[in-house]
C-alpha cells in the first residue's frame, strides 16, 4: 500500500495536522471521537508506574512493544549516575526497570550512553520522524512536533490506554497558525520567540487547538529551536505545536540509528514532502508576528505567560484591565518579591539553570559555551549545566565545552530533568531565585519557595557571569 | 468505574486563576507508584498557610471545588486528579481549565464542569456567605444548581455517556481490535521501530 498525504484534486485544501490526523485515523464517524493509530509512544518512570498496574489487572500485554521506548529522566540525580539517595525516588526507577522487563520494552537506564530526558532521546535516536503521531505522558511531548507530526502529552490513563491498544480515542482538535514574517535580529532566539508568544496568547490562549508555526523565522530556525518553540506549545495551552518539515529537518533524521535506509528512505521523504499546508488550506485561527519586532525575552511571573523584553521593568498590576489578570500577577509579584517598575536587568540572581528539553540540546549548550568561554560565573551564583542526554554530554565534551563552562566556575552535570523540576534533588531553596532555560516558572516548580525567571541560553549564560539577568551584549 | 449522574455537596471557593498542576500537587509527591495516598498532597505548598481556603473549618466537609480560570494548566500528571479525588473532591467547577487535566480527570470520575466567570464569581460569593450551602452539579441534565439558580453547561456527549455507563477506554476501544489490526497490516513498511538497532 502506499497511503499519501496529498491532497487530491477537487477535494478541501488541507493543513499540515489535518494530513497527519487524516493518515492515522483508524475509526471515524458516529457518536464516538475518532481513534487514533499512535506510531511512538516515549515512557519515564513519573507517570507509567500505574499504568503498567493497570495492565496487569486487566492481564493485558503491550500490544506494539516495537513502538514504544522508556528512558530515566524525572526523578533521577545528575552529580552521579548509580546513587539515588532517596529510597522512594529508587523505588520509582526500580519499579520502571522491572516493568520493562516485565512487558518487554526497551529502556534506556541511567549510565546507558542513549540515557537523558525523553524528549531529547527520541529525535536523537532518528525515532521521531515527520508525519507521525507521538505521546508521552508528559506534556512536552509537543516538542517532537518540530518535525512535522502530531505530538502531545497525556495522563496515565491515556498511557495505559495506549500501552494496551496502541492507539486514542480523540475529538479532533481546531487548527491555528502563527506565521512569524521577516528575520529575527540578531541575537534573538527560538526560546525568545515562544517567550514573547506566550506573552500575547496566555496560559489558555491555544487551548483546543493544533497550532502550525510558520513563516520565514520560523523557515531559518535549526531543528533545534524548533524544537524549543513546539516544546513550550502547551504553555499557551496548544493541544500541539507543529512545523512543515522541509530539507532540514530531513538532513537531521538521515543516518540516525533509526531513520529509514536505501530505498525506504527515498519513500518517507516523499511522503514528507506532501505533508506541508496546501495552499488554501484554512486555519480556523491565525497569529501573525513580526520577527523583526522581537528582542531577548524573560518572564517576571509565576506563569509562562507572565513575560516582558530584558530590556523592560516589573509591570505594575494595575495597568491590566483585566481583574484575574491582575490579581494573578498581584500575587506572583508577591511570591516573587519584585516591586513594579524594577529593570528587569537589576534583578539579581542566586541560580543559573542549563538545560531541560527545552533547551538542553548541544545547540543551546554551544550558545551558552560561546558567551561565558573566558569568563567566570559571577561570585554568589551557582550555575548549573546539565545536557539533556548522555549523547549530549557526550558531544559537548568532544567539542571541549565541558572544560569551558567548568573553568568559568559552573558545574558540568550529568543528563536528566534535573532542576527544570523540583523532583529530583536539583532544587532551589526557599527564596533563593533562578534564571533557568527551562519552560516552567510556577510557584515552587524548581523546589519549594524558589522563584524562577525562563530565560533563553544565551541570556542564561550572559546573567551567570553578570549576576543579574542580562543578555551577551552587556557583558 | 463508578457510574456518574449527579453529585450534591457543600463548596469550597478557591479565588485564583491559573491554579497549575504543580500548585495542585508539587512534583516532589510523584515519586509514589500507586494511584491512591495523594490526600496530603493537595496544594501541599499552600497548605503551610492558615488562612489558606483548604484550612478553614467552615470548608473542611467541602465536596465541590469552585475555582478560576485556567485550572489545571501544566504538566500532564494525573496525579494531580488523584490528589484531588483522594481528599475529597467529587466535582470541580471553573470557567476554563488545561486539557490534559480535564481529560484526565474525566478518565477517573472527577466531573469537571465550565461555567462562566460571572456564574463561578457569583458561586464564591454565595458560598463565603453561607458555606454551608449545597450545590448540585447534574450530569444528567447538564446543569449545576445553587440556592434556586440554574446553570446550563455544556459536556461532550461521548464522554458524558462513558461518565454514566462507567465504562473504561481500553474495553471500549478493544471492541475495534480488528480495525486496529487492518490499520496495522497497511501501515508503511519505513515507518521507525524502536527494536535495538
Amino acid at each position: 500500500m502506499s497511503r499519501t498525504p496529498q491532497t487530491a484534486e477537487g477535494t478541501r485544501p488541507r493543513t499540515l495536522a489535518e494530513k497527519v490526523w487524516d493518515d492515522h485515523v483508524v475509526r471515524t464517524g458516529g457518536d464516538q471521537p475518532d481513534l487514533l493509530y499512535i506510531d511512538l509512544h516515549l515512557l519515564h518512570e513519573v507517570t507509567s508506574p500505574q499504568a503498567f498496574d493497570g495492565l496487569r489487572q486487566a492481564g493485558r500485554k503491550v500490544r506494539r512493544t516495537d513502538l514504544t521506548i522508556a528512558t530515566e529522566d524525572h526523578n533521577t540525580p545528575t552529580d552521579n549516575l548509580f546513587t539515588i539517595a532517596d529510597p522512594t525516588s529508587r523505588k520509582q526507577i526500580e519499579t520502571l526497570r522491572a516493568n520493562c522487563e516485565e512487558f518487554g520494552v526497551r529502556i534506556h537506564s541511567l549510565g546507558d550512553a542513549e540515557q537523558g530526558v525523553v524528549h531529547v532521546v527520541g529525535p536523537q535516536l532518528g525515532l521521531t520522524q515527520p508525519g507521525m503521531t507521538v505521546v508521552c505522558g508528559d506534556s512536552h511531548t509537543s516538542t517532537h512536533g518540530a518535525f512535522g507530526s502530531i505530538a502531545f502529552g497525556i495522563g496515565t490513563s491515556e498511557v495505559e490506554h495506549v500501552l494496551a491498544t496502541q492507539t486514542l480515542p480523540q475529538a479532533k482538535p481546531k487548527t491555528m497558525a502563527v506565521t512569524v514574517n521577516g528575520s529575527l535580529p540578531e541575537g534573538v532566539s527560538a526560546k525568545d520567540l515562544i517567550l514573547k508568544i506566550i506573552s500575547i496568547t496566555g496560559t489558555g490562549g491555544g487551548k483546543g487547538h493544533i497550532v502550525e508555526y510558520r513563516g520565514q523565522a520560523i523557515e531559518e530556525l535549526s531543528m533545534e529551536g524548533r524544537m524549543t518553540v513546539c516544546n513550550m506549545s502547551i504553555e499557551w495551552g496548544a493541544k500541539a505545536g507543529m512545523i512543515a518539515p522541509d530539507e532540514k529537518t530531513f538532513a537531521y533524521v538521515q543516518g540516525r540509528p533509526h531513520a529509514p535506509q536505501g530505498e525506504d528512505w527515498d519513500a518517507a521523504v516523499e511522503y514528507w514532502k506532501g505533508l506541508g499546508t496546501d495552499a488554501g488550506a484554512e486555519f480556523d485561527r491565525e497569529i501573525v508576528i513580526d520577527a523583526a519586532e522581537l528582542s531577548p525575552f524573560v518572564t517576571w511571573g509565576t506563569n509562562p505567560g507572565q513575560g516582558v523584553e530584558l530590556s523592560g521593568a516589573v509591570p505594575d498590576p494595575v495597568s491590566l484591565d483585566d481583574p484575574a489578570e491582575r490579581s494573578a500577577a498581584e500575587n506572583a509579584l508577591k511570591y516573587m518579591g519584585l516591586e513594579a517598575g524594577t529593570p528587569m536587568r537589576q534583578v539579581d540572581v542566586d541560580v543559573v539553570f542549563l538545560g531541560s528539553c527545552t533547551n538542553g540540546r548541544i545547540e543551546d549548550l554551544r550558545t551558552a559555551a560561546e558567551v561565558i568561554k573566558g569568563r567566570k560565573v559571577a561570585d554568589g551564583v551557582d550555575m548549573m549545566v546539565v545536557p539533556g542526554s548522555a549523547r549530549v554530554r557526550e558531544q559537548a565534551i568532544q567539542e571541549g565545552l565541558d572544560q569551558v563552562f567548568i573553568e568559568a566556575g559552573a558545574d558540568w552535570r550529568f543528563a536528566g530533568c534535573s532542576m527544570c523540576l523540583g523532583m529530583n534533588p536539583d532544587q532551589l531553596t526557599p527564596g533563593q531565585r533562578a534564571a533557568s532555560t527551562s519552560n516552567r516558572n510556577f510557584e515552587g516548580r524548581q523546589g519549594k519557595g524558589g522563584r524562577t525567571h525562563l530565560v533563553s541560553p544565551a541570556v542564561a549564560a550572559a546573567t551567570a557571569v553578570a549576576g543579574h539577568l542580562a543578555g551577551p551584549a552587556d557583558l | 468505574m463508578e457510574k456518574i449522574t449527579t453529585h450534591t455537596g457543600t463548596a469550597l471557593p478557591m479565588r485564583r486563576s491559573n491554579v497549575d498542576t504543580d500548585q495542585i500537587i508539587p512534583a516532589v509527591y510523584l515519586k509514589r507508584v500507586t494511584k491512591t495516598g495523594f490526600e496530603d498532597a493537595l496544594f501541599a505548598e499552600w497548605r503551610d498557610d492558615p488562612k489558606f481556603v483548604l484550612n478553614q473549618d467552615d470548608f473542611r466537609q467541602a465536596t465541590v471545588l469552585i475555582a478560576g480560570t485556567e485550572f489545571g494548566t501544566g504538566s500532564s500528571r494525573e496525579h494531580a486528579v488523584w490528589a484531588l479525588k483522594d481528599y475529597g473532591f467529587k466535582a470541580v467547577i471553573a470557567p476554563r481549565y488545561g486539557d490534559i487535566f480535564r481529560g484526565n480527570s474525566l478518565k477517573n470520575g472527577l466531573l469537571t464542569v465550565e461555567l462562566p466567570t460571572e456564574a463561578v464569581e457569583w458561586l464564591w460569593g454565595a458560598v463565603e456567605a453561607d458555606p454551608t450551602l449545597e450545590i448540585t452539579v447534574d450530569l444528567v441534565e447538564r446543569e449545576v444548581r445553587a440556592q434556586g439558580r440554574t446553570w446550563e453547561f455544556e459536556f461532550d456527549d461521548f464522554a458524558r455517556w462513558r461518565l454514566m455507563e462507567g465504562l473504561d477506554d481500553v474495553s471500549l476501544t478493544l471492541r475495534d481490535e480488528d480495525r486496529i489490526a487492518a490499520f496495522e497490516s497497511d501501515r508503511d513498511a519505513w515507518r521507525p521501530r524502536t527494536l535495538p538497532v
